[in-house]
């Protein structure tokens, strides 16, 4: 178990480095295709977790649905633009101070705090209770959620509606 | 050495940091809602350990909810983007510089 995790680990990081920053190529179908391989690597450490129903969701919406509109609106829009421009030397350094640094500190405090030393799994990650616990009591927040993707889909179909505003103000 | 929590949550923290990385250096408003994603997944894999080894469902609960969200983000997002290459034809943050002085 403990070789799978670190496999995963390592898969999930090395591609999610893949999608930010490609030596070989900056067009944004690969930095789509390598999220593609992030996803599925976390949703293996999904599974190693025993989130086993957020694991089937994290691929079923992540690779199924969100990367197939990233790739809709990369053809949609036909970019290749980023493809001659360089990266600014300054601010490619700066970022990855920066980030380094926020790391560095966040690391840093999760060895220190020793978080897990008093944790161990037991493993009650169950799909039945899951679904239980969403019916119940979070049954509220769940139809909120529903009500949040209908106005999504209607402000979505608004913002991408061609505008015809010459029709209105000549009648 | 078995597995405990701070692995899966250094394994979180950079994946979070990747996600930052890629929203600052990148360019193009497509991949750093790329960014923007791996951010929220990070945030994901973070909650799914805590709710595994302090035995409470509760968080994978917030991680459904999330992804959810996060996929109605997405969508507006994208034809956020999409409506704006209509009136500008770039998708690059460079070139938007209406709000510049």
């Amino acid at each position: 178990m403990e070789i799978l995790f670190y496999i995963f680990a390592t898969l999930t990081l090395l591609c999610g480095l893949l999608v930010v920053f490609n030596p070989f190529s900056h067009n944004p179908v690969t930095s789509a295709m390598f999220l593609v391989l992030t996803i599925i690597c976390m949703s293996g450490l999904f599974v190693l977790l025993q989130a086993y129903f957020l694991a089937a969701v994290q691929i079923l919406v992540y690779a199924g649905a969100v990367i197939v509109l990233f790739l809709f609106v990369i053809m949609l829009l036909d970019v290749k633009e980023e493809e001659r421009r360089r990266f600014q030397k300054f601010g490619t350094f700066l970022g990855f101070a920066a980030v380094t640094g926020l790391g560095a500190i966040i690391i840093n405090t999760i060895g220190q705090s020793g978080i897990g030393e008093a944790l161990t799994a037991k493993g009650a990650g169950e799909t039945k209770t899951l679904g239980k616990l969403l019916f119940t009591e979070y049954v509220l927040p769940f139809e909120i959620i529903s009500v949040l993707l209908l106005v999504a889909m209607v402000g979505c179909i608004l913002l991408s509606k061609r505008d015809e505003p010459k029709e209105a103000e000549t009648e | 050495m078995t597995i405990g929590l701070e692995h899966y949550l250094v394994v979180s923290v950079a994946l979070f940091c990747l996600g930052l990385l890629g929203v600052i250096i990148r360019r193009n408003l497509i991949v750093m809602y790329m960014g923007l994603e791996l951010m929220l997944n990070a945030a994901n894999l973070a909650l799914v350990a805590f709710s595994h080894f302090r035995d409470d469902l509760d968080g994978q609960i917030l991680v459904f909810f999330i992804i959810t969200v996060a996929a109605a983000e997405v969508t507006v997002g994208l034809a956020l983007i999409v409506a704006l290459y209509r009136k500008r034809q770039t998708t690059d943050v460079t070139d938007l510089t209406s709000m510049k002085l």
